[in-house]
């Protein structure tokens, strides 16, 4: 069921996408002026009764219409600059997370004193239990702690897939024969869901992704525990 | 617990759990080379100092930690078999 909640991005849990959320608003913000200025004007200029046969140029008004657009623009980019460049730093403390794409579904390798590797398939329909998102659950989630860098190493195992979590606000490509690592770092403990970005074959709408995240205490029992 | 036992315990936690450092040779998002790279490293290490020297085992924690399982499995039946195309 659709919500008004759902108007807006997905509610955020990591400082990325946050940033993101921000950038979006900012950007709103002078799509709006610049919509609302239009269409004033268009409107005024529609209506008024007020023409001008002689004037043939306004070199003071260019200048001003053509520094103002420029201005703007730079008003846009440079915030949208910061934010790509913060989306490409690279972790290098807390844990890795690897993640392959077959078809159809994922793999995992946490890698610890001996790594665990597990697939990660939807959960059919008819074993949904009471509660569950139909098509975004799965028998096996992808564990990581909260409050601490995870880096997420995909590639795939056949065709293109694409690793997503829009509420970390991550998306990569899973490569074959490529590996690509993004930087993730969850605020908050829960249950985060994603999908497959990349066009894959048939059942590229039931591979979806979940990922767990608990307390570092809980992590190191759960690999302890796996062990 | 008070505060100073679990920030105790967490760096207790912390020490258990590792994450190749960054390597400036492979500073993009594309670290298909940072894995080979140490996996290669990993068995030239041993076939010049010899198997147990203990320097070595870094790579294979750096490229363990990075490389897919398949891959590595692939790598070491192409060692086997001496199709490897890498120089160890």
């Amino acid at each position: 069921m659709s919500t008004w909640g759902q108007l807006n991005l997905i509610d955020a849990a990591s400082p990325l996408q946050s940033e993101m959320f921000l950038f979006h608003d900012h950007a709103i913000v002078l799509l709006l002026g610049i919509f609302s200025l239009v269409a004033i004007l268009g409107v005024k200029l529609t209506f008024n009764k007020f023409t001008s046969h002689t004037m043939l140029e306004a070199q003071s008004l260019e200048t001003i219409w053509t520094i103002i657009p420029a201005l703007l623009l730079l008003w846009l980019a440079l915030p949208s600059l910061r934010l790509l460049y913060l989306l490409d730093e690279q972790s290098n403390s807390g844990i890795v997370l690897k993640s392959t794409g077959h078809q159809w579904y994922w793999s995992y390798e946490i890698p610890f004193t001996q790594s665990l590797s597990f697939d990660s398939y939807m959960v059919p329909e008819s074993d949904l239990n009471h509660g569950d998102f139909r098509l975004l659950e799965v028998d096996n989630r992808a564990t990581v702690p909260f409050q601490m860098e995870t880096s997420v190493i995909t590639t795939s195992a056949d065709v293109l897939h694409a690793w997503t979590l829009p509420s970390m606000g991550v998306k990569m490509d899973a490569v074959p024969g490529r590996l690509n690592s993004m930087s993730m770092f969850v605020e908050k403990p829960g249950v985060y869901y994603g999908q497959c970005s990349e066009i894959c074959g048939a059942n590229h709408s039931f591979m979806p992704i979940v990922v767990e995240a608990v307390s570092l205490k809980d992590f190191v029992n759960y690999l302890e525990g796996a062990e | 617990m008070s505060a100073v036992e679990k920030n105790a315990e967490y760096e207790e936690l912390k020490k258990k759990i590792w994450c190749p450092p960054f390597d400036a040779r492979f500073p993009n998002q594309n670290q298909t080379r940072n894995c080979w790279q140490n996996y290669v490293d990993y068995f030239r290490c041993q076939k010049i100092k010899g198997e147990d020297y203990a320097p070595c085992e870094y790579f294979k924690k750096v490229y363990t930690h990075l490389c897919p399982g398949f891959w590595v499995e692939q790598w070491d039946d192409q060692r086997e078999n001496g199709v490897f195309p890498g120089k160890i």
